[in-house]
């Protein structure tokens, strides 16, 4: 049975509907990722499947619950965290008390803080700064600490390596193997080399439909699928 | 001004303001007397603003809602504080400190207790159908304050009611020629302790940091697993509390409180929100303490500006930050 299995889901936004046909299975480990153009309905996806938007109609399932008319943050109950893409820092808020948020009883498991701490040297740096003075990449580092610093089972990340360094992706890349060691990775993303290097199966979504789903083996060897779906050349 | 913008910045920032408006008005008013009581009955309106308005800069930060009809919560506070003392008369004359303490406490408590169920029943019924509409918001909340002023015409008449006050909160202590009101500085050491409280709260304790966070970001807040509404529902209803504690004080300052209380009180209290900036507590003390400076200084300076002295602060202070003095980082 997949972790989380999506079935012909329609989003609409106000008037405009975004996600017409949405269909999808995500198995359990791993990196699955969901590629797409801009505007193809790839953050509306994740968004509907957090219940921040209401998909309706369809189902979203995880583990065999169904999610639809859940409340968001029941959804997160779950075991279901969730990177948006602007990052959702809480700027005002220190890299500390960010962290704390996002545990269940308001402290911390010693050695998620010291297995974030190995993955992201800056936040320990920065630990009592509030969050809005940190770079970009150090902002990122902190949404997906935050995503872990609580076992999960599953955690959305929309467009990590937007507007970040090389060097912040290559370590944003290594976090992400070590994490979806033991915890599934829905990963939006538009980079397609780092979606690559990571993924294990994927998905890629047009105009509010999936168009291909498979292993990312395959969709990397098929050079004229991405050409159509994803305008990549070869 | 750029430099001076920086120089400010530098040596404290806008909290060295209401030290730089007290500076500017000793030498301006020239009677140094004169200049300690009015900057005392500027510190102690102050705070009963503030009070007024921490629960609405809370509730607009928080929850995105423009509630018009906060300062019915004003009225109401201060009309259920002056029946409470009108009915333990006997303790507020008493000579015994202890009864008029006890009069006064109990009176302050019934408008909190007040405030607590009417701003649960006022965000269950009128808040929660409009969330997310503005323009809703706005014509539903001025219409629940027309309607709160006339229950109060209703129920206690049009007549302006005195507000007795204890004994050993009246008159004035003499430190040399200067006469501090007992009452003002009661009003002060009141504001400070709820305003030190709200600041623990908010700053040390988990549901404070779930505000603050919810103030930034509520989506994420849920995102991450904890039901904001119910938030919404509990801060309203003490924002709604703290209105009513502030009207209580405001009654027992100016003595005499008819029903347009809360119409009156409306206006300073927004401006006091804004001036301060949208959901943050140190901006509403700002702001309050601002505003009631200014209001004192110009009343005493230029009577006829007095009126108009917290529009021109508003229109100085949004010129200079346009999202007040200390903005909930957003």
């Amino acid at each position: 049975m997949s972790l989380l299995s999506l079935k012909s889901m329609q989003t609409s936004i106000g008037q405009y509907a975004v996600l017409h046909d949405v269909s999808l299975e995500v198995p359990e480990g791993g990196v699955f990722v969901l590629l797409g153009r801009n505007g193809a309905g790839k953050t509306t996806t994740l968004r509907s499947i957090m219940g921040l938007w209401e998909p309706s109609p369809g189902s979203v399932r995880f583990r065999g619950t169904d999610l639809t008319e859940m409340h968001t943050a029941d959804i997160a109950r779950l075991g279901i965290a969730f990177v948006p893409e602007d990052m959702g820092i809480f700027g005002g808020l220190t890299v500390e008390e960010n962290l704390i948020l996002a545990t269940a009883n308001g402290s911390f498991d010693k050695a998620a803080l010291e297995r974030i701490w190995r993955l992201f040297p800056a936040l320990e740096t920065f630990w009592t700064k509030a969050a809005w003075s940190l770079s970009g990449g150090q902002k990122q580092m902190l949404a997906v600490a935050r995503a872990i610093i609580e076992p999960r089972e599953l955690i959305l990340i929309d467009e990590p390596t937007k507007g970040l360094a090389p060097s912040i992706i290559d370590a944003m890349a290594d976090a992400f193997r070590e994490i979806s060691a033991n915890t599934t990775i829905l990963l939006v993303e538009q980079n397609f080399e780092f979606a690559r290097s990571l993924g294990r199966d994927m998905a890629v979504i047009d105009d509010g439909r999936i168009a291909h789903a498979g292993s990312m083996a395959d969709f990397t060897a098929n050079t004229d699928l991405q050409e159509s779906l994803l305008s990549l050349s070869a | 001004m750029e430099r001076l913008l920086t120089a400010i910045d530098r040596t404290g920032g806008v909290n060295l303001l209401p030290l730089a408006v007290a500076f500017v008005a000793f030498f301006l008013i020239g009677v140094p007397s004169s200049w300690v009581t009015l900057t005392v009955a500027g510190l102690a309106m102050g705070m009963m603003i503030f009070l007024m308005a921490s629960g609405l800069s809370l509730v607009f930060g928080l929850m995105d809602v423009l509630n018009f009809g906060h300062s019915a919560f004003v009225s109401f506070g201060a009309f259920v504080a002056a029946s409470v003392l009108g009915w333990l008369a006997g303790w507020l004359g008493s000579e015994s400190v202890a009864l008029n303490a006890a009069a006064i406490f109990l009176a302050f408590l019934a408008a909190i207790a007040f405030g607590l169920a009417a701003g649960w029943f006022f965000e269950a019924v009128i808040i929660r159908p409009v969330y997310h509409d503005h323009l809703r918001q706005i014509l539903i909340t001025m219409g629940a304050l027309i309607v709160a002023e006339q229950m109060i015409l209703a129920i206690w008449g049009g007549t302006p009611i005195n507000v007795p006050r204890p004994n050993f909160l009246e008159g004035s202590v003499l430190m040399g020629d200067v006469a501090i009101e007992k009452y003002r500085v009661f009003a002060f050491l009141l504001g400070l302790v709820v305003y030190l409280a709200l600041k623990f709260t908010l700053n040390r304790t988990r549901i404070g940091l779930l505000i603050r966070a919810g103030v930034e970001n509520r989506e994420m807040v849920e995102a991450l697993g904890f039901r904001i509404d119910r938030l919404f529902i509990a801060v309203f209803m003490v924002g709604s509390a703290l209105a009513a504690l502030g009207g209580a004080m405001w009654a027992g300052y100016e003595t005499l409180i008819t029903p347009a209380l809360g119409a009156e009180m409306m206006i300073v209290v927004f401006i006091v929100v804004i001036i301060g900036g949208l959901g943050s507590i140190e901006g509403t003390l700002l702001g309050a303490i601002m505003v009631g400076l200014v209001a004192n200084y110009v009343g005493f300076l230029a009577p006829k500006l007095a009126l108009a002295s917290n529009m021109i602060l508003m229109m100085v202070i949004l010129l200079w930050r346009p999202n007040g003095l200390r903005p909930a980082v957003k």
